[in-house]
């Protein structure tokens, strides 16, 4: 493994504003450095019970009966419950996931099985790891030993784990109510494909599947409630990324106010999507505090997140290909198929992501995408890191270079044959986006991209290489891939802006932080719209009290919009404390400016304020300055920002591996990656977030896998063997970028959360297929274990070593 | 026959007694120092050193991933030594010198070269996996002579971050490195 060498680490950041552009070094990290984040588990609720849960240890089984009695006399358990015990609580939740746009509605007319997951199982149960009861007892240990004394008899049924098995008609029915295993179903046309399929100089047609992978942040999900004996409130500490929807929910599920429940996500250990739903644990931790009148405790452990947190990524996809003889794409057909496990948990979000993502940077005049998500008796799947587009760009970018091959061109050069040109921004795709609006890439430079790319990769060099042959069964091998990403997507985000009395600024917004490092970026954004010192800004996110209202930090969208909320609402407190100045010292408003927290006159330099002294004495009743009815005294503004449409960010990454014939196991001698993701607030952060997602996609490239056998049971329930990668598997990443700024916003700014992760899987497999183009090898699926690329040359006829 | 808890009295629910004993486990008296303090517990014989440390001592700095010695995450230095304290028992720490991440620069104490390398090279985003990461590369930077690069890459294989795509750890480390042992040749050591 090539590291190269370690650059010199970035100085912090010194100096005035503006603040938005520099690697400011993160404010989180002191407190996290020396022990003192407050993740859900560190927060001591003194006499609390804690939970366990009794999962399913069958795929697909009706209950016949559970006795709890031994598991109730157990020491220290406090109380035992199995479903109908809480089949009073209504069971629906991921609610406005399942809610289908309207403007999807109308066009597309998708259709959307409605699965409410019960909070504990009554009759029957769909998937290994499903809750069953729980147990709440005085600490963890004494509610595990209860959980083995709790009897459930179980009458298996058929399983299903194969999707395509699942949509036969004579396949079991995992829900009684819907009329067969469809979850959800969507189908989308542009021009004439059949006539361009049937005119088209060359056709390709393969099968590309999408293997099944998690999330696996190292923090597993934990949830802790209390009700406060004082107010009288619910306080929910989740570890989620979409606190507002928690408080929703459990107030739904509670039969509460929303507004008497209060949910904390302060440090959340790594999200990537399976923390952005709701879980019924999240739900069964509130109900218990507040039956049991006491603090509860549930701490998932990793088996339990492994089997029982939601998974991703499993799709097939039946994809073709039509070019003309110099290549140029005419037409592209694809059936995909999405295993959505036991329940539908959220709805299009997957499936549609991967059918408006699949045309890429591509232009693609005709167009045939239909695609169905299936249930089975498999774990949940939703968003992970990318939601659907990792998925449909390892399909495409596979195609592309099965084309590349059919027509004897070089991969790189048939994609920059087909790329739409930055002169053609805005550009419409003739599909229609997630949110129902025609589909229109905001702005971009697709051909720079991939240019870079190209140069970094050193495509001779290793078609030089190639020509030598294998040495000592090693080959050599490069491949490309891109993607684009709809990012910021709505409906919207909330900042609000007080200016204390000492002139510190506290900004609250509604997204909270897995490790984005929000406190520092929206800061740098609020201390350059306002005018005051970096060091000023204080940020909460992450609790619902400290705003109303708020979506989460979910689908690369944080930065675009509670950014965007963060820079309008500092620019109205700006023009207030402006105003507020003015009155104070009888000049006109224009002849202000606001620089690093201190208010002067453009002419003469005698009159300055601090924003201290302003502010100190503005909000005091009785201050003399007239409020003109807008309350212009108080230096506060709260915006919701609703994006007008998607921050379109786009990526072409490349790698160069050596893959070892004998062995299969195949090495990154370089990994390039070329984004653009509009203007940059934070460099550090930023490249931190894409260095951390392309890890993510090299995991799911070459070792993780989540595996079923045909009964439906996981054989990756631990680290044992589901192998995340670690330092020694993840190289040094030659990474590079360009700047198309978004028109969607006022800072410029798209979303790069997910980008890292798009590209890995399909850039990987592209290159090992040029590895071993030797041996007419095709790399259909993931993930690219040494056992599975043996496997592929064993099929090709050679010999690989034993095992 | 599932019983009906669907609204048990709270007064019955609750148990003011400590916890009753769950066999097989025994009781043990243990003595032994956690960041410089001396710490005498009763402990029960299946308690792990990382429970131990986060609910009984409140040292919560440390963290749990895994519980199966995979991660890393729950890293604290045994006598010097890393351990994952998932997978010891609190028992076997009788007698021992015990350090966790809180212990290395209490208060408000300037952050140590590692810690000080983390922030620096941005090598932690969400943070969780940070402590056992920072804990390892203590023990390396306290090693007698400077580690070679083999034993760094040892060291660190040993820990799962899913955020930072682990090059800006590896900077952390190899500064810090460079920090402790100036001018210190890296293929020294072994
Ligand atoms: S928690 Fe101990 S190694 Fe993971
Ligand atoms: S910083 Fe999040 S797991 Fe390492």
């Amino acid at each position: 493994m090539s590291h190269g060498p370690s650059p010199a680490p970035r100085q912090p950041a010194r100096g005035d504003g503006p603040w938005t552009g520099r690697p400011v070094p993160r404010v989180e990290d002191d407190r996290l450095l020396r022990g003192n984040g407050r993740y859900v588990d560190d927060v001591a609720l003194p006499g609390a019970a804690e939970a366990a849960f009794l999962r399913s240890p069958h795929a697909h089984a009706r209950i016949r009966s559970v006795d709890v009695t031994a598991a109730l006399a157990a020491p220290g358990v406090v109380a035992v419950w199995t479903g109908v015990d809480v089949a009073h609580l209504p069971a629906m939740l991921n609610r406005e996931e399942l809610r289908t746009p309207p403007g999807l509605a109308e066009l597309l007319d998708p259709y959307v099985a409605i699965t409410p997951m019960p909070l504990l199982a009554t009759d029957k149960v769909l998937y290994v790891g499903q809750p069953v009861a729980v147990v709440l007892a005085e600490n963890r240990y004494l509610a595990e030993d209860a959980l083995e004394l709790v009897d459930v008899r179980y009458a298996p049924l058929p399983v299903l784990v194969d999707p395509d098995r699942a949509l036969t008609e004579d396949a079991p029915l995992l829900h009684d109510e819907l009329r067969d295993n469809t979850a959800v179903a969507v189908a989308t046309k542009v021009g004439d494909p059949d006539a361009a399929f049937a005119s088209a100089h060359t056709v390709v047609s393969e099968e590309f599947q999408a293997h099944r992978y998690v999330a696996s942040p190292v923090e597993t999900r934990a949830v802790s409630a209390q009700v406060d004996p004082y107010s009288g409130e619910l306080t929910v500490w989740s570890n989620t990324q979409t606190p507002h929807r928690v408080r929703e929910a459990t107030a739904h599920t509670l039969g509460l106010d929303p507004e008497r429940v209060r949910v904390i996500a302060t440090d959340v250990g790594g999200g990537f999507g399976q923390k952005g739903i709701l879980y019924v644990e999240e739900m069964l931790v509130p109900y218990a505090a507040r039956v049991l009148g006491r603090p509860v405790l549930w701490r998932e452990d990793r088996n339990e997140n492994l089997t029982a947190s939601s998974h991703a990524r499993e799709q097939i996809h039946r994809i073709e290909l039509a070019a003309d003889a110099q290549g140029h794409l005419l037409a592209v057909r694809d059936r995909i198929t999405v295993n959505f496990g036991a329940y539908n948990m959220t709805g299009l979000v997957v499936p549609y992501n991967s059918v408006c993502h699949l045309l890429g940077p591509y232009r693609v005049p005709h167009v045939d995408i239909d695609v169905v998500g299936v249930l089975t008796n498999t774990t949940f799947a939703t968003p992970y890191r990318g939601a659907g587009r990792p998925e449909t760009v390892f399909a495409m970018e596979r195609a592309m270079d099965r084309l590349a091959a059919e027509l004897g061109l070089e991969p790189a050069e048939l994609r920059a044959r087909n790329l739409v040109g930055p002169d053609e921004m805005p550009y419409a795709t003739g599909l229609v986006d997630r949110s129902g609006k025609p589909q229109s890439y905001d702005s971009g430079d697709f051909p720079e991209l991939l240019r870079r790319a190209v140069a970094k990769a050193d495509v001779e060099g290793v078609r030089a290489r190639q020509r030598e042959g294998a040495r000592d069964g090693r080959l050599v091998g490069v491949g490309f891939a891109m993607y684009i990403e709809a990012t910021g997507l709505g409906p919207f985000e909330t900042a609000r802006i007080d200016v204390a009395p000492s002139g510190r600024v506290k900004l609250a917004i509604g997204a909270p932080s897995q490790g984005q490092g929000h406190r520092t970026s929206m800061a740098q954004i609020a201390a350059d719209a306002i005018g005051v010192p970096f060091d000023a800004v204080d940020v909460v996110g992450g609790d619902t009290s400290a705003t109303p209202f708020g979506v989460g930090t979910i689908a690369s969208r944080a930065l675009v919009n509670a950014g965007n909320a963060t820079h309008r609402a500092g620019r109205l407190v700006r023009e207030k404390i402006i105003e507020a100045a003015a009155r104070r010292l009888g000049v006109p408003a224009d002849g202000l400016d606001l620089r690093e927290g201190v208010i002067t006159s453009k002419t003469a330099e005698e009159q300055a304020l601090t924003l201290a002294e302003l502010a100190g004495r503005a909000p005091l009743p009785g201050t003399p300055e007239p409020t003109d009815g807008r309350h212009g005294t108080e230096l506060s503004e709260t915006v919701h920002f609703r994006p007008p449409g998607f921050a379109v960010s786009s990526g072409a990454h490349a790698a160069v591996v050596e893959v070892d014939e004998h062995t299969g196991e195949t090495e990154i001698l370089h990994y390039v990656a070329v984004h653009d993701a509009g203007v940059i607030v934070n460099p550090m952060i930023a490249e931190g977030q894409v260095t951390g997602g392309i890890a993510q996609g090299i995991g799911g490239a070459l070792y993780e896998e989540m595996i079923y056998g045909p009964d439906g049971q996981p054989r990756t329930g631990t680290y044992m063997d589901y192998l995340v990668p670690t330092s020694s598997e993840i190289p040094d990443l030659d990474l590079d970028e360009i700047h198309s700024p978004s028109p969607m916003n006022d800072l410029g700014v798209k979303g790069l959360g997910e980008g890292g992760a798009i590209a890995p899987q399909a850039v990987l497999a592209n290159a090992v297929e040029d590895a071993l183009r030797p041996f007419g090898v095709v790399v259909r699926r993931g993930p690219l274990s040494p056992s599975r690329v043996r496997d592929l040359l064993r099929a090709a006829g050679r010999p690989t070593a034993a095992g | 026959m599932t019983t009906d808890l669907a609204t048990p009295d709270p007064a019955t629910a609750i148990h003011a007694a400590p916890p009753p004993l769950a066999e097989p486990s025994g009781w043990h008296e243990i003595r032994l120092t956690v960041n410089g303090a001396p710490v005498t517990a009763q402990v029960e014989s299946r308690l792990l050193l990382s429970d131990f440390l986060r609910d009984r001592l409140r040292l919560t700095g440390t963290h749990v991933g895994c519980e199966h010695g995979v991660c890393g995450a729950c890293t604290v230095l045994v006598d010097g030594e890393p351990a994952r304290s998932c997978l010891t028992l609190a028992v076997q720490c009788a007698g021992a010198e015990l350090r966790t991440v809180e212990g290395l620069a209490p208060g408000d104490a300037p952050l140590t070269p590692v810690q000080r390398a983390f922030h620096e090279c941005h090598g932690m985003q969400c943070g969780f996996c940070t402590p056992g990461f920072v804990m390892t590369a203590t023990a390396l930077t306290e090693q007698p002579r400077r580690p070679d690069a083999a034993d760094v890459a040892d060291a660190l294989s040993g820990h799962l971050c899913r955020c930072t795509g682990y090059r800006n750890i590896r900077r952390a480390v190899c500064q810090a490195l460079d920090e402790r042992f100036d001018g210190g040749d890296a293929e020294q050591g072994e």
